[in-house]
This record gives structure tokens, C-alpha cells and sequence, in this order.
């Protein structure tokens, strides 16, 4: 798999429920359409919060994984 | 857009635990892309009471002021023990990173959550236009909330 290189990173470590998905919602707006977002959280609920506001929003959960504890997403801006 | 989705949420509570449940779905409904209005009627007001007023003009309303708080001053709904609760949810809460009731209802503001006091609650509790924050809509009533979830894909009565 190539590298993503995220043009914005999002830092929504330490954050609880809604919030991390309530600041990727205000961030992707910052970014131009087919730029890439890197989110980064520690709450657990991110997992399927972040990919359920990615179906429901239309944009591109490119991929998720957990590096040394951080949950780190990279959505590509679709629309 | 024609597709957009619709939420609209009562709140109707007073309580902190419920109003937490009411801006934690409201705000992320709004994230997700929905077109969002909060309707707050009876006690559900308090979230929208400007900080350290006291509301009421005749006795029985300036009585009811004196139990009328703001959104830092509601309690949760099971152990408030006159406050103490309200103190030692809110510090747990801090502990493990999850925002205040002031940090979500100004998230639903910056979304563009409509905020929709009750007329008639207002006009009962004696509840003046200015004793609420900037933010709100101009006063509605039922009919307004009627025809927001007729159109709606969720509605809640919190």
C-alpha cells in the first residue's frame, strides 16, 4: 500500500464522544475537495464514530489503524 | 439540497444527564450533515437561560426563578444531593475528556443547530426574550415543532 500523505492533521487526542467527530466535521471544511484529512484519536467509540460520520457524510475513509495507542484515520474530502 | 437529512429533538428536561443526551446527538447529527433543530419547552429551557439571571416578574415566577438555572447549573437527574452531584459528575466528566454542556451547546451553535424556545413555556414561567443567550430563534410553538418533524428522518423527546 503507498504512503498517505494527509494535507491537514486533525489532533482529537484526549477527546470523549462527540467531539471528535463533531471537529472532523469543522476540519474537513478547511480542505479542498480530494485533499486528505488525517484524523487522530484516542477514544475507542472514534472507530466506528469516525467511519459511521464518513458513510453518512459521503467521504472517503481511505483507511484506519492504531499506531502506539492512537487511533489514526485518513479521509479523503469527496464532496 | 433536496436530500438533506432532517433531526429535531424536544428537550424537554431539565436535567443535566438528559440535556447531555439531547447536544451530544444534536451536535453530531449536525456533523453528520443534517439540517438539526433543538425545540426546548417547560424545564428544557434552562440550557438557553443567559448565566446568573434570575427570570421571573410576579411572585410565583420570581419563586420559580429561584429554581431555574442555567446550563452550568442543572443537575444530573439521580444524585444531585443539592448540587454535590452536579459537582462530581462534572469533575469526572473533565477528568476523562469529555466536553461541558457551555462546549456543546456552542458546538450546536457553530454547526448550525436552530435553537427554538417554547412561547408558551416562556410566557408560563415568565421567561423574557432577553434573559436567553444570543443564539436562540424567535420564540415558536408546538405547530413549528410539528411541521420540523413532519419533514424529519430522527425525532427525539429528551
Amino acid at each position: 500500500m503507498s504512503e498517505i500523505t494527509p494535507d491537514k492533521i486533525l489532533d482529537a487526542r484526549g477527546l470523549q464522544c462527540p467531539m471528535p467527530v463533531v471537529k472532523t466535521s469543522q476540519e474537513i471544511k478547511n480542505i479542498e475537495v480530494d485533499q486528505i484529512l488525517q484524523v487522530l484519536a484516542t477514544d475507542p467509540g472514534s472507530m466506528a464514530d469516525i467511519a459511521a460520520w464518513s458513510k453518512s457524510t459521503g467521504n472517503a475513509l481511505l483507511s484506519m489503524g492504531k499506531d502506539d495507542g492512537v487511533f489514526v484515520f485518513n479521509i479523503k474530502k469527496v464532496k | 439540497m433536496e436530500d438533506t437529512k432532517r433531526c429535531s429533538i424536544v428537550v424537554f428536561s431539565g436535567d443535566m444527564d438528559k440535556q447531555f443526551g439531547a447536544f451530544i446527538i444534536a451536535t453530531t447529527a449536525a456533523a453528520m450533515g443534517m439540517e438539526t433543530s433543538m425545540f426546548f419547552t417547560f424545564w428544557g429551557l434552562q440550557a438557553l437561560k443567559k448565566k446568573g439571571l434570575k427570570t421571573g416578574q410576579g411572585l410565583f415566577g420570581r419563586m420559580l426563578g429561584f429554581m431555574f438555572k442555567d446550563i452550568e447549573g442543572v443537575g444530573p437527574s439521580k444524585m444531585n444531593f443539592g448540587g454535590a452531584g452536579r459537582w462530581m459528575f462534572k469533575k469526572m466528566m473533565k477528568e476523562k475528556g469529555v466536553a461541558s454542556l457551555l462546549e456543546l451547546r456552542q458546538a450546536a451553535i457553530d454547526l448550525g443547530v436552530q435553537l427554538q424556545p417554547c412561547q408558551m413555556s416562556m410566557d408560563v414561567m415568565e421567561i423574557r426574550r432577553e434573559d436567553m443567550i444570543d443564539a436562540v430563534t424567535d420564540p415558536v410553538g408546538a405547530a413549528t415543532y410539528v411541521l420540523n418533524a413532519q419533514g424529519a428522518d430522527i425525532t427525539l423527546f429528551v
